[in-house]
């Protein structure tokens, strides 16, 4: 039996969108290194702490001062909208203060949300209080 | 609380030390050329006025990571864990960021822009500072991360020559990150790319 090549190429994509849906926490580890001159996980930095990020609005920190376009952009941390906004933060949410390029890496973007996942679940890496 | 907050007069004294020195401060000058370049700024149409603003964002972020960088090589001159000559390199280090932050504000208001203002208040991990190793791997740490900034922020701006300043601020930040790794005994350059 043929099976098509359109229909193979499909298969590829979706195997491949599949794959890069299964983060690698440790290989999110060392990506999230390069989000360290402006983020931490327990402590605001030029960027807000991720601590609690998982299911928090966008803007949401009481003891952060966030651009006007995130608290208006309406959304709330998940897989999905990470993944959206860590591609190209500035075309997700055009006016954030977020003036970086993105992960443009799909597989990378899956790793980074892995490791965000695990370590902002981790009381050992986000303390009582740190969350919110 | 698990942390230290050095306190606003902290930040002061390094701001007043950092002014008392501003006289002998002097752009590179391809940043001179650069900032000369921005002065017909007022005159250029809306379609420029607002690239300029996107480059002002993007500016503005890396000035904010400068000045949170300044402020932690602060904390970390001022632990007593540096001993010479780490500690004078903390310091060179230190005033490297304070000439980009300088440049960074003085191009933003070229710009047309306002820079932003350092924090009156930084919040680092202080509590787990206990020796030189730990002071310098937390600028490591630091130092990498504004390596990817720069990196990051590079390929958005819209004008090409402050693009080649920020590449340029960005080679600075990789040879601190390799001498702190150095320091610290690691091999000073992990890998032929960064991301």
């Amino acid at each position: 039996m043929k099976i098509p090549f359109a229909v193979c190429i499909g298969v590829m994509v979706v195997a491949s969108l599949c794959h890069a849906a299964d983060g690698d926490a440790g290989k999110g580890a060392q990506i999230y290194q390069r989000c360290l001159a402006c983020h931490s996980l327990e402590h605001n930095r030029s960027g807000p702490r991720h601590c609690g990020l998982f299911g928090r609005p966008a803007a949401a920190l009481p003891d952060f001062t966030y651009s006007q376009a995130l608290k208006s952009a309406g959304l709330t941390w998940d897989a999905v909208t990470l993944d959206r906004f860590l591609e190209n933060p500035l075309k997700a949410v055009p006016g954030t203060k977020m003036a970086y390029a993105g992960v443009k890496n799909a597989q990378e973007r899956a790793d980074l949300i892995a490791y965000l996942k695990q370590a902002t679940h981790d009381p050992a890496k986000c303390p009582e209080g740190s969350s919110r | 609380m698990s942390s230290t907050t050095p306190q606003a007069s902290t930040t002061t004294a390094a701001r007043r030390s950092f002014l008392s020195g501003f006289g002998k401060f002097t752009l590179s000058a391809t940043a001179i050329a650069l900032l000369a370049g921005r002065d017909r700024l007022a005159l250029i149409g809306s379609a420029e006025a607002k690239t300029a603003g996107n480059d002002v964002t993007i500016l503005n972020a890396a000035l904010a990571a400068e000045q949170e960088a300044i402020a932690a090589y602060q904390v970390g001159a001022s632990s007593g864990l540096l001993q010479k000559p780490v500690l004078d390199l903390a310091v060179q280090f230190q005033g490297h960021h304070k000439e980009h932050a300088t440049a960074l504000a003085t191009t933003v208001k070229k710009l047309g822009g306002t820079p932003v203002a350092a924090k009156a208040k930084y919040t680092f991990p202080v509590e787990k500072l206990k020796t030189q190793a730990d002071v310098l791997s937390f600028a490591a740490e630091l130092e990498r991360g504004a390596v990817s900034a720069y990196l990051g922020a590079i390929p958005i701006l819209d004008d090409r020559e402050l693009a080649k300043v920020a590449a340029s601020i960005l080679g600075d930040e990789a040879m601190h990150w390799a001498v702190l790794r150095q320091a610290l005994g690691l091999p000073p350059v992990p890998s032929a790319f960064v991301s």
